[in-house]
């Protein structure tokens, strides 16, 4: 399997705080990766070095088998990112909201795209609304098919499904594990709902402090740590994290 | 370094579908400058009344053109930067900086918003100006265009560096947008001559782009010759101006790649 992402000793500090330490880790080609951790774990800092809108203070990030900071925008082109502090201007429509992003992702056939993309994520009905009309789970299926909108190889996801009830939250996940499977592209997922991570990822990465903590499949994590569930698992490492931290 | 034209038409075309439904950012490209135009016109026209008849200047057109060629300066500068400003009022900063978007295609398709939104606001107003008052500001002829192009490329300047200092100290400081140009006004000699200037202020407003394209406006309409000189002065000062204004925007977007300020401009 073609390694899409590699991560290589990234560091991210700031003014004597250090968000991130010497992660490494690789999302290959139809896999989906969970980061998980706390609040403040480095997840979303994580991300958006990903995304290049943070250098890292070292380390290297390779996309596709490319240096990201020296090919950014080719890179990104085949990249795409969801989270919900970041939504798609309100005021604009629908229509209008992936007609500008077919344009910075410079996709052909841009009307086409636009017009299926509508009519696969069920917002045909909904197209000329203002997006900040729309209700939280129809705005989140909206960035979704602003996601695809360039069929990513990469797909960022940033808490996707935070703010929905459980149906809404359940056929996002579908949609994206579907999508992804077809493009055979790789996924970074951050949730703070562990069935979520559960179900959808292959493997799971546990940050905390800016550091790995553990990386497995959720199965063998389950198994090592004696646990019946990975929000058990998870609180579990939390702990212990939180003790190793306190002994250094 | 390459430069993507569907990337800048994305964002204009952003703007535009902004424009075309908001009845309120129209009303703000020509409110201000037709309240203006009405009281600045009737001041005008008083002003002639007591000057007599034996009086030669023609005030509605000094006056006049001084405020249209003003109104633009703040067009450019206050579409450029209160464009920006949309895009961190609808949380779109990350959305737009995680695809291929460059930072300089960003600027780009906002100059070309600015032009777009300067160049109605110049149609509307020296029609408006021509039908209340008989006014052509077309009578400057080609001498309009270096004055033109000069007045656009210090609203780009300003712009551009009200966008760097926003990225680099966060929306707080937005009022900025709208008050920069202000700074300039009083040393810019919009509606005087810079000769009524004590001697120290006139040193300081030769440094003021602003001050030679207007003290040039006046030589055409006054004197009908090409104010070769001002506009020589106004275009080395303004591409000294603009380059700094890109060296700042350059330092900012480093120094914001550098401590997360953008993701940043999406959370304060």
């Amino acid at each position: 399997m073609e390694t899409i992402l590699k991560v290589n000793n990234l560091t991210k500090k700031y003014d004597g705080f250090t968000a991130v330490s010497n992660v490494s880790f690789e999302v290959k080609e139809g896999e989906i990766v969970g980061l998980l951790g706390p609040n403040g774990a480095g997840k979303t800092t994580t991300i958006h070095m990903l995304l290049s809108l943070l250098e890292p203070t070292s380390g290297k990030i390779e996309i596709f088998g490319k240096d990201l900071f020296k090919n950014r925008e080719n890179i990104l082109s085949r990249v795409n990112f969801v989270a919900p502090y970041s939504p798609l201007p309100y005021n604009l429509t629908p229509y209008e909201n992936l007609t500008v992003f077919s344009f910075l992702y410079a996709v052909k056939n841009r009307k086409n795209r636009v017009e299926s993309l509508l009519e696969e994520f069920q917002l045909q009905k909904f197209r000329n609304s203002r997006t900040g009309s729309l209700s939280a789970g129809e705005q989140t299926r909206l960035s979704i098919a602003k996601a695809f909108i360039n069929d990513p190889r990469l797909l960022l996801l940033d808490e996707p499904t935070v703010h929905l009830d459980p149906l809404i939250a359940r056929e996002i996940r579908e949609k994206i594990y579907y999508k992804m499977r077809v493009i055979k592209g790789g996924v970074l997922w951050t949730s703070h709902n562990m069935k979520e991570i559960e179900t959808m990822c292959d493997k799971i990465i546990f940050l905390f402090n800016g550091k790995i903590f553990a990386e497995d499949s959720p199965e063998n994590l389950k198994r090592s740590f004696g646990k019946e569930d990975l929000e058990e698992v998870f609180i579990h490492l939390s702990k212990e994290a939180e003790k190793q931290t306190y002994d250094d | 370094m390459t430069i993507n034209y569907l990337h800048i038409f994305g964002i204009l075309l952003k703007h535009l579908f902004l424009l075309r439904k908001s009845w309120h950012r129209i009303f703000n490209m020509f409110f201000w400058i037709t309240v203006e135009l009405f009281g600045w016109g009737f001041i005008t026209l008083w002003l002639k009344s007591i000057a007599g008849a034996d009086k030669k200047i023609d005030f509605i057109l000094l006056l006049l053109s001084a405020l249209i060629f003003w109104h633009i300066f703040m067009r450019v500068q206050n579409a450029f930067s209160v464009s920006f400003l949309e895009d961190i009022w609808a949380r779109n900063m990350i959305n737009l900086f995680a695809s291929p978007l460059r930072f300089s295609e960003f600027v780009v398709a906002l100059v070309f918003y600015s032009l777009v939104s300067a160049g109605f606001g110049l149609l509307y107003v020296s029609a408006l100006a021509f039908v209340l008052y008989a006014l052509d500001i077309w009578q400057l002829g080609f001498y309009i265009i270096p004055l033109f192009l000069n007045i656009l490329l210090f609203g780009w300047s300003l712009g551009l560096l009200t966008v760097s200092l926003i990225i680099r100290y966060g929306p707080s400081i937005e009022v900025l947008a709208w008050a920069l140009p202000y700074l300039f006004f009083p040393i810019s000699a919009v509606y005087y001559p810079l000769s009524v200037f004590p001697e120290l202020l006139q040193k300081i407003a030769f440094f003021v782009p602003t001050m030679h394209l207007f003290e040039g406006m006046r030589r055409v309409l006054l004197e009908g010759v090409f104010p070769k000189e001002s506009v020589a002065w106004a275009s080395v000062l303004n591409l000294f101006y603009f380059s700094i204004s890109a060296l700042v925007f350059y330092l900012s977007i480093k120094v914001a790649i550098k401590k997360g300020l953008i993701a940043r401009l999406v959370t304060d």
